[in-house]
């Protein structure tokens, strides 16, 4: 149907609560293989429409195609079986499971021991299939630099090892498009770079398509092949990074009326 | 057992991700469970019958309580209910081999099944409430089928209970308890092992992901409402089953046993022993046993001079569970099973405090 390149379309999306309309007709289109980044100030609506994609909240108009298949009225378990993982803003994992626990329940859906065969564990195929995907969830837990907390419970972490943990079980479930919510909040210049080459390394040589919320402007300037811009719900602007850093709108609804010191906009954020 | 593994023993190591992956992570507990077990083989030959009926009761109860902790302990939901499918299961398996002559041993299991269906249905609502509303909607279901215990005669029989036939292999008959012991054994042992193998394989934990973020879990692939209701059938399945050994145990089932003061004393189990953990279920159902033995011994010891304990002893007996549960609510809220790892870490650093 429509272009073969568009992993993510959406089309006039709009979301409210009552009287509060948190998007209005937002549209836009993510390529495969790139890592795209909304930005915008605190409200405008960036995990609203992070929701929308990954399921939480049903849109009130508009539509959402992942390559040519309608999203809406899809349940979110069922989105993830597509190839959309995602991580939250504040931290979701199952903080009572050790690390390696979480991660294996990234692998879900990819794996077929039931409460009937699971149990019989030596006796099914069950332990076949956990020793197989435990070697693949060490490839990601290598890769993520977390092999030494993997028997730990993930409640106990640190912050930013917990963040790392996240994106961990998201990479478990081997997306095509992974929904990142501020990766990077929270974080001290060091994490930040180690996260930011994650990212970048999961883009480029595991061939996963980035959707990013972030407000660390210089991660998003260096990082982002596109940006768009949401303030209060609507899209104010979207294309290459210095594009959308030049664009007048931007500058003053994210950051700020004073344009005294509007050229240096990765000091402000 | 698997936070075992993060306080690891040196010298202690593994090459291969199945040694990982064990239930019993040293050679020091493999050992243990090994001498548990035949120690437990020969116990039938110097145990008192007295001990063995103590026995045998920790076994059927715990079967049950560990499907009560799979609901409540692992997947983060609640049950009253949890006595009236441990009476559904014992009058099912009764029902089975009375009315169609399949043999006893065939019957523990598919009362198990019929209890899971059972239980499916119950847990219905769990899809779409959560805490106190799924409190009341299994209360009611409790009451349902407490309802349907007296009434059920075609079932039951009714006011004057069902007979239940003995558990037999090839017509030999377990008949006492020397030789019932065995078949418990067999029982606890096969259930506790699925029941690890189950919490440690795909759908286990997806039972603890519903439990600790339902959100999470539902962006990680989990579909909430089928484990959230497939939590009530296997937790109605182990209680099917402990009904069923409880049934040809006594071999007489009527329904005044399975009230909702048992339901409270299941979770009193859980929560002394520890929610959330599989060995757990079976020590504080060992606890809740003994305890009421121990006051009586305990009682016994002391009353003879002061007669007014001996005529007060079953009050004393009720009292101490509900203070045993209320101590174990403030002091150790994670239960034995959190207490007897603690116990283990500190010899393995002895003497120095960590």
């Amino acid at each position: 149907m429509s272009d073969p390149n568009l992993l993510l379309e959406v089309n006039d999306i709009s979301l409210s609560f009552g009287g509060v309309h948190a998007l209005t007709d937002v549209s836009f289109a993510v390529r495969r293989g790139e890592i795209f980044s909304i930005i915008g100030p605190n409200g405008a609506g960036k995990t609203s429409m992070l929701n929308c994609i990954s399921g939480r909240y049903q849109p009130t108009k508009g539509s959402i195609k992942y390559a040519g298949k309608e999203l809406i009225g899809l349940r979110p378990n069922d989105r993830c079986t597509l190839g959309i993982g995602r991580t939250f803003q504040n931290l979701a994992l199952f903080s009572h499971m050790s690390v390696l626990d979480n991660i294996m329940v990234g692998r879900h859906h990819q794996l077929k021991n039931n409460y009937f065969s699971g149990p019989l564990y030596w006796f099914s195929r069950a332990q076949k299939e956990e020793l197989a995907h435990r070697r693949q969830v060490e490839d990601i837990i290598d890769f993520l630099e977390i092999a030494h907390i993997r028997k730990s419970i993930a409640g106990t972490l640190s912050y930013g090892l917990r963040k790392r943990v996240e994106l961990a079980r998201a990479v478990a479930l081997k997306p095509d498009l992974i929904l990142l919510d501020e990766p990077m909040a929270g974080m001290n210049l060091e994490e930040k770079e180690d996260m930011a080459r994650y990212i970048i390394d999961l883009n480029e040589e595991w061939g996963m398509t980035v959707v990013m919320i972030e407000h660390d402007m210089g991660v998003v300037m260096d990082i982002s092949h596109r940006v768009m811009v949401l303030d209060f719900g609507r899209k104010i602007a979207a294309g290459l990074p210095d594009e959308v850093m030049a664009n007048e709108r931007v500058k003053k609804a994210y950051l700020g009326e004073d344009d005294s010191d509007a050229d240096k906009p990765a000091e402000v954020a | 057992m698997a936070s075992a593994h993060s306080r690891m023993r040196c010298g202690e190591f593994r090459t291969t991700y199945q040694q990982d992956m064990t239930i019993f992570p040293t050679p020091l507990s493999r050992r243990t469970a090994v001498g548990a077990i035949i120690f437990l083989l020969l116990a039938p030959s110097f145990l008192s019958p007295y001990l063995l009926n103590l026995g045998i009761q920790i076994g059927y109860y715990g079967i049950a309580a560990l499907g009560l902790n799979i609901v409540v302990g692992f997947t983060g939901q609640i049950s009253l209910g949890h006595a009236a499918f441990f009476g559904f299961g014992a009058f099912a398996s009764a029902w089975i081999n009375n009315t169609t002559g399949i043999p006893v041993f065939f019957c523990i299991p598919l009362a198990g099944a019929m209890t899971m269906a059972v239980g499916l249905i119950v847990g219905i609502p769990a899809g779409r409430i959560k805490g106190l509303y799924l409190a009341i909607a299994t209360l009611a279901s409790q009451f349902i089928l407490e309802d349907f215990f007296s009434r059920a005669d075609w079932f039951t029989g009714g006011a004057y209970g069902a007979m239940a036939n003995p558990f037999s292999v090839f017509g030999f008959e377990f008949n006492n308890d020397q030789r019932y012991w065995y078949v418990v054994l067999f029982y606890v042992v096969a259930m506790f092992l699925l029941g690890t193998n189950l919490l440690r394989t795909r759908d286990g934990r997806a039972f603890v992901a519903v439990r600790d973020h339902y959100l999470s879990a539902e962006i990680m692939g989990i579909n909430l409402n089928k484990y959230r209701i497939l939590s009530f059938g296997i937790s109605s399945f182990y209680a099917g089953v402990g009904g069923a050994l409880f049934a040809h145990y006594l071999g007489f089932v009527s329904a005044e046993g399975f009230t909702i003061l048992l339901s409270i004393q299941f979770l009193g189990m859980i929560i002394i022993g520890g929610m959330g953990s599989v060995m757990g279920s079976l020590m504080g159902t060992a606890f809740m046993v003994l305890l009421p033995e121990v006051m009586e011994a305990g009682v016994h010891l002391v009353g003879s001079n002061t007669p007014g304990l001996t005529q007060a002893l079953a009050y004393i007996k009720e009292m101490s569970i509900g203070l045993a549960i209320i101590l174990f609510l403030i002091f150790e809220p994670d239960g034995l099973a959190h207490r007897w790892k603690m116990i283990k870490a500190y010899w393995k650093l002895y003497p120095f405090s960590y």
